[in-house]
């Protein structure tokens, strides 16, 4: 325990960003939407095989953060980012790299589920046929078994692969984006919120999938419900107004928090 | 006239009735308070007023409609038999004179002193009338208002009334559209069967010589007519083609452009101005196929050593086609923006390009609006008629060559009814067959394309 906590105007981040075996290290982040900063000089690392929560109350920039990792904020016209993002100490926003191989690298799920309006099975194929991970239709038809295995869909839907993937439930949507996403082999998978739209028992599969990937992918996971930070992380992030304010280990963050900030939030004070 | 002037006193009596009926149910309510009214007051406003516009309006309907031919009648019995009127042609033509005498452009000097007595009873009855129907609408209006105004209470289920008598002419609305196509498709068919009775189906179906020219008198020179109407028809689907070879990619790309690409700045400027090319009157578009397309056509095809007629499908079918241009770029523009952007975001985090995502995704959930959109743009260029008349010229040849002359049925439509014609011919009575042949043939179209594009929403959603 710290002996000196800071005051409550105090923004730099206190705790443990910084990781022994980073994946991912971020330093110094800025990102701004026209003239409105969104994130204040963020830095962190995200770890080979964690769970990486990021909590916070709306509007706090955790989701653009998320969106930072992958470049999906490229698509946003006023959008612009300073600092240093790499992955495997390649700077992603250095001119030469290129976004496509970048996204494949780190996947994402999106808040609502969102299948494309095509089969199950070429829901999966879609990206594998982009990147051209298959040669033949049974490597193709071996990806998309295996993926949606390690997504738990497996059983359930092995037998529908041609139907549309809209026609699932709300949950099964779900998995079916996290097994497209795992489809193209990334290092990292990014979730923004990825149980909102669920109800509680396809979050409990969903959250039971976040833990078995954790073997074989890094997951940064962005959530408005502090249970599922301390269910499936280990460690936990809290963004306060655009400013990473504490990070630490989840058990710590959640029985412990340094910043009286962090304190104020998960004791429901504030957010 | 006095009718605007009736509207307005009805109009000012409804609004007063609004007023006491409004009233007289907050007076109602009482102590209650408002809460003790079945519905708002506003609404019991609306019923009394309601009730007292409704008949009256009702009433200066009829007479708008029926008043002039009731005077008229009236005051030709009184002098039918002083003017010894036999057939009825006589009569309709003494009807004229006499309305002519009443607008006062008759030469009164040498009318009939049986119809000047006519008209000026005429003008009195008229007088007498428009002076009984104000009154009869005063009372009318006291009547009706007062009749509600008196039953208004707590209890009364105003809201509910006033909703079924707005859904009332709501369905009136739309039966009037309806009755007016059931019209429009009886009249076309009832002319069709009579040129079915001259001419047999089999011919005007299968036919391949259209020349409808027929002799008028028995002694003149000509020909019988002959009224295949493959090669017409044939000669619309060229053009149709054609211009749809041209707008289709030329206007889908555009819209994926606009919805994709460019930027605000960009689509701001740019879609006003792609949209004015459906403003252009289709005349315009005319002397633009006719002077500047075909002649164009012409020198560059003898320049090569082919033989290009003046007037050549291709010319109309291309000019057609920058013609529908807006209306498939309209379409697909809007049904590509309501692709949700959650779809485009799945597909870029999976590392897709912009292009990739618009050709496996974007294009594919927004097919059946595009489709859609192709469908009605072909409509559209089925019943184009002027660039054709100005471009592709009336003879009827049976020909895939889009460098020859062809014809539409449009246009023979057009060049059959122009002019004096008798209406028994079977060349006036062909027009009508084209038409109903026309008609059927967009309709089956249309039932097409809303199987195709219900039968892909069933696959995706």
């Amino acid at each position: 325990m710290s002996p000196k906590r800071p005051n409550r105007e105090d923004r730099r981040t206190v705790g443990l960003p910084l990781s022994d075996h980073p994946r991912m290290t971020c330093r110094n982040v800025n990102v701004y939407y026209g003239e409105k900063q969104a994130i204040q000089d963020a830095s962190i690392d995200i770890g080979q095989n964690e769970v990486l929560a990021m909590i916070g109350p709306s509007g706090c920039g955790k989701s653009t953060f998320l969106r930072c990792l992958n470049r999906m904020n490229d698509t946003i016209d006023n959008c612009r980012v300073t600092g240093e993002i790499l992955l495997d100490g390649q700077d992603i926003y250095d001119r030469k790299v290129d976004v496509v191989p970048l996204r494949a690298q780190v996947g994402m799920v999106f808040q609502k589920p969102n299948p494309f309006p095509k089969s199950i099975y070429d829901n999966i194929a879609y990206g594998p046929k982009i990147h051209g991970l298959a040669a033949t239709r049974s490597q193709m038809d071996e990806i998309v078994e295996t993926s949606l295995k390690k997504a738990g869909l497996w059983e359930e839907v092995k037998d529908r692969l041609p139907q549309p993937g809209t026609g699932l439930s709300g949950g099964q949507q779900q998995r079916l984006c996290i097994a497209r996403a795992i489809a193209v082999s990334p290092e990292v998978i990014l979730m923004d919120e990825p149980c909102s739209a669920l109800d509680p028992i396809a979050t409990a599969t969903v959250e039971e999938l976040i833990n078995e990937l954790r073997e074989q992918y890094t997951i940064v996971i962005v959530t408005h419900n502090m249970q599922q930070a301390a269910r499936v992380s280990q460690r936990t992030a809290y963004f306060h107004l655009g400013d990473l304010i504490e990070v630490g280990l989840t058990d710590r963050i959640f029985t412990n928090p340094i910043h009286p900030l962090t304190e104020d939030y998960i004791t429901g004070r504030f957010g | 006239m006095i009718v605007p002037l009736l509207l307005v006193c009805i109009l000012v009596c409804s609004q007063l009735a609004y007023w006491l009926g409004a009233r007289r149910a907050s007076r109602k309510a009482g102590a209650g308070g408002l809460s003790s009214l079945h519905s708002r007051p506003q609404y019991y406003g609306m019923l009394t007023a309601l009730w007292c516009g409704l008949p009256a309006l009702l009433v200066v309907l009829v007479w708008f409609f029926f008043a002039e031919a009731f005077l008229t009648s009236t005051v030709m019995e009184k002098i039918a038999p002083s003017l010894n009127l036999a057939t009825p042609e006589e009569i309709s033509l003494a009807e004229n004179d006499l309305k002519n005498m009443v607008a006062g452009h008759g030469i009164m000097a040498a009318a009939n002193p049986f119809l000047q007595q006519a008209a000026e009873d005429y003008l009195r009855l008229k007088a007498i009338g428009e002076k009984a129907l104000f009154v009869v609408l005063l009372c009318l209006m006291t009547a009706t208002s007062f009749f509600l105004w008196r039953r208004i209470s707590p209890e009364m289920r105003a809201r509910n009334h006033v909703e079924l008598i707005i859904r009332a002419f709501l369905i009136l609305c739309s039966t009037l559209a309806v009755f007016t196509t059931l019209g429009i498709v009886l009249s076309v068919l009832f002319e069709s069967i009579r040129f079915f009775q001259l001419v047999p189906i089999t011919d005007f179906l299968f036919g391949l010589k259209w020349s409808p020219q027929m002799a008028i008198r028995a002694d003149q020179v000509g020909s019988s007519g002959s009224f295949g109407a493959v090669p017409v028809f044939a000669g619309t689907m060229l053009i149709s083609f054609i211009a749809m070879l041209v707008a289709a990619p030329v206007g889908l790309m555009s819209a994926i452009y606009l919805a994709e690409y460019a930027g605000k700045k960009f689509r701001a400027v740019a879609k006003p101005l792609l949209e004015i090319l459906a403003g252009v009157p289709t005349v315009v578009y005319g002397f633009f196929a006719a002077l500047t397309v075909a002649p164009a056509i012409r020198s560059m095809g003898t320049g090569l050593g082919l033989s290009v007629s003046s007037e050549s499908a291709l010319a109309a079918g291309l000019v057609m086609g920058v013609m529908i241009i807006p209306f498939v770029l309209s379409i697909s523009d809007d049904v590509i923006n309501a692709v949700p952007q959650a779809l485009r975001d799945g597909s870029y985090g999976l590392g897709a390009t912009r292009s990739e995502t618009i050709r496996l995704v974007v294009i594919p959930a927004a097919l059946p609006g595009i489709v859609g959109g192709m469908l009605l743009a072909v409509s559209r260029a089925i019943g184009e008629t002027m660039i054709v008349v100005m471009a592709a010229g009336l003879s009827a040849n049976l020909t895939a060559n889009p460098l020859q002359a062809v014809t539409t049925v449009t246009v023979q439509i057009v060049t059959l009814l122009v002019g004096d014609q008798e209406f028994d011919s079977p060349k006036t009575l062909a027009a009508f067959a084209l038409g109903l042949l026309l008609f059927v043939v967009t309709l089956a179209l249309n039932i097409v394309a809303l199987y195709v594009v219900r039968k892909y929403r069933e696959q995706y959603e």
